[in-house]
């Protein structure tokens, strides 16, 4: 059935089909197309288009193209600075210690890991780690290098980064080590160490800081992604997950654990 | 994802998280106003690029809506320099159902059945692309982006009421166009 006659308010009648009326003005409506034969039709005919329509693809971007783009993305991204003076790094590196010296003193009763507020030049490196760790879910790319072997794994980063992560195996603890990859955070490469637990990643990121010694690990938590965060042996370590916190905390202390 | 949340953070360090999401958006309507894969390809790499240069001055809170608006520039761009070639309609080949979801009929189908609604498909796919361009853009953004009439003014610089014109001359054709060759859908 096609309209053949027009009606000033079909358009409306399309606006109600679209789900675009608010209550009064479908009732309003309503009334005028129980005495209107071309609303009628018109309405028949928006059910018509959108049976067919149902039938049209979405088309999602092939995994190909995702690549590509996401290269030329990485392209015209403000290169990594691979010089080991660093001052933007370190007046932000400052500020962060100063922020957390306050709180080692403050927690030295509280042994239970605190929420603590994050310092500004922290929070952005929780949201970098996090940003990563959502990019890395894209298909495609999770891992450069895939083996759950650490010893091919840590191999992997030679001549990669300008400095050799630790690498462990947790299987036994059950978090299997999957891969690694390369990723840019805070501007300077890192490297990101994949582990599974059950049907959930966890994204290790490693870099080197010239904070010594083992520091507590800090919670944070994001849009439902969980963040741990520790220095260990001049080593700063950021894991990002959405498995539950107590897991990613099982996860840590596996980890610290682990020769 | 609650983009109100993200975007309370800080926005430039969390373009993965605002609008990388939306790629797949973006190609879609790239795919469909282009209506050739490389040339689709190009615009949605040159928008991309166009929304990671913006971002830090991105202030809205519609992201997807925004990424299309940048899309869709890109796309008229594209076409305005390259007139004469990508203007010509293309016709989509029956083997042309690269990156598309609905490709494997589901196995409790019975096979005629989805012989028949693929072959339909593509017939619908062919009709939308031969539609003229503002037509096109409305009825994608409208029929898989889901957009609402707002949101649609908003990405096509289009005041609301000729994107309710436009969004009903599309629908007829389609359907005047299928009755005329008496598809099932």
């Amino acid at each position: 059935m096609t309209v053949t006659d027009t009606c000033e308010r079909v358009l409306l009648v399309q606006a109600e089909f679209d789900g675009e009326l608010d209550a009064a003005q479908a009732a309003n409506l309503q009334l005028h197309r129980a005495q209107c034969s071309v609303c009628q039709s018109a309405e028949q005919e928006l059910t018509r288009a959108r049976e067919l329509l149902r039938e049209i693809p979405y088309q999602t971007t092939p995994d190909a193209v995702r690549e590509r783009v996401l290269a030329g993305l990485d392209a015209v991204r403000p290169k990594p600075d691979l010089s080991p003076a660093r001052p933007r790094f370190s007046s932000r590196f400052y500020s962060w210690r100063h922020s957390t010296m306050g709180f080692a003193l403050g927690s030295a009763c509280a042994a239970a890991l605190a929420f603590l507020v994050l310092s500004p030049a922290e929070q952005s490196l929780t949201e970098q780690v996090i940003a990563g760790h959502v990019r890395a879910l894209q298909p495609g790319h999770l891992e450069d290098v895939l083996s759950t072997d650490q010893h091919t794994v840590k191999p992997w980063f030679d001549g990669r980064i300008d400095f050799a992560p630790p690498v462990k195996d947790l299987g036994s603890a059950g978090f299997p080590l999957k891969g690694g990859r390369l990723d840019y955070i805070d501007g300077r490469p890192v490297a990101a160490l994949i582990y599974q637990r059950d049907k959930h990643v966890i994204n290790l990121f490693v870099w080197p800081t010239t904070r010594d010694g083992l520091s507590a690990p800090e919670f944070a938590e994001r849009n439902g992604y969980n963040v741990l965060h520790w220095v260990e042996n001049n080593t700063d370590l950021w894991a990002v997950s959405d498995v539950a916190p107590d897991q990613l905390r099982k996860f840590v202390s596996n980890w610290q654990r682990s020769p | 994802m609650p983009t109100g949340d993200v975007l309370a953070l800080s926005r430039k360090d969390s373009f993965e998280v605002v609008v990388l999401p939306h790629l797949d958006a973006a190609h879609n309507l790239a795919r469909w106003l282009m209506r050739d894969a490389e040339a689709a390809e190009d615009v949605l790499q040159d928008a991309m690029v166009r929304a990671l240069t913006y971002f830090p001055t991105f202030k809205g809170i519609n992201s997807r809506g925004w990424l299309l608006q940048i899309v869709r520039n890109a796309a008229y761009g594209s076409m305005k320099v390259n007139r004469g070639i990508q203007m010509v309609p293309i016709a989509i080949s029956e083997e042309d159902h690269s990156g598309t979801v609905a490709d494997i009929p589901s196995a409790d189908d019975d096979p005629e059945a989805s012989l028949i609604k693929a072959r339909d498909r593509c017939h619908v796919r062919q009709l939308i692309s031969a539609l003229p361009i503002e037509l096109r853009e409305t009825l994608v953004l409208r029929e898989l982006e889901e957009l609402s009439y707002k949101e649609i003014a908003e990405v096509t610089r289009t005041p609301i009421g000729t994107v309710m014109s436009r969004l009903w001359r599309a629908r007829r054709r389609v359907t005047q166009m299928a009755a005329e060759q008496g598809w099932k859908g």
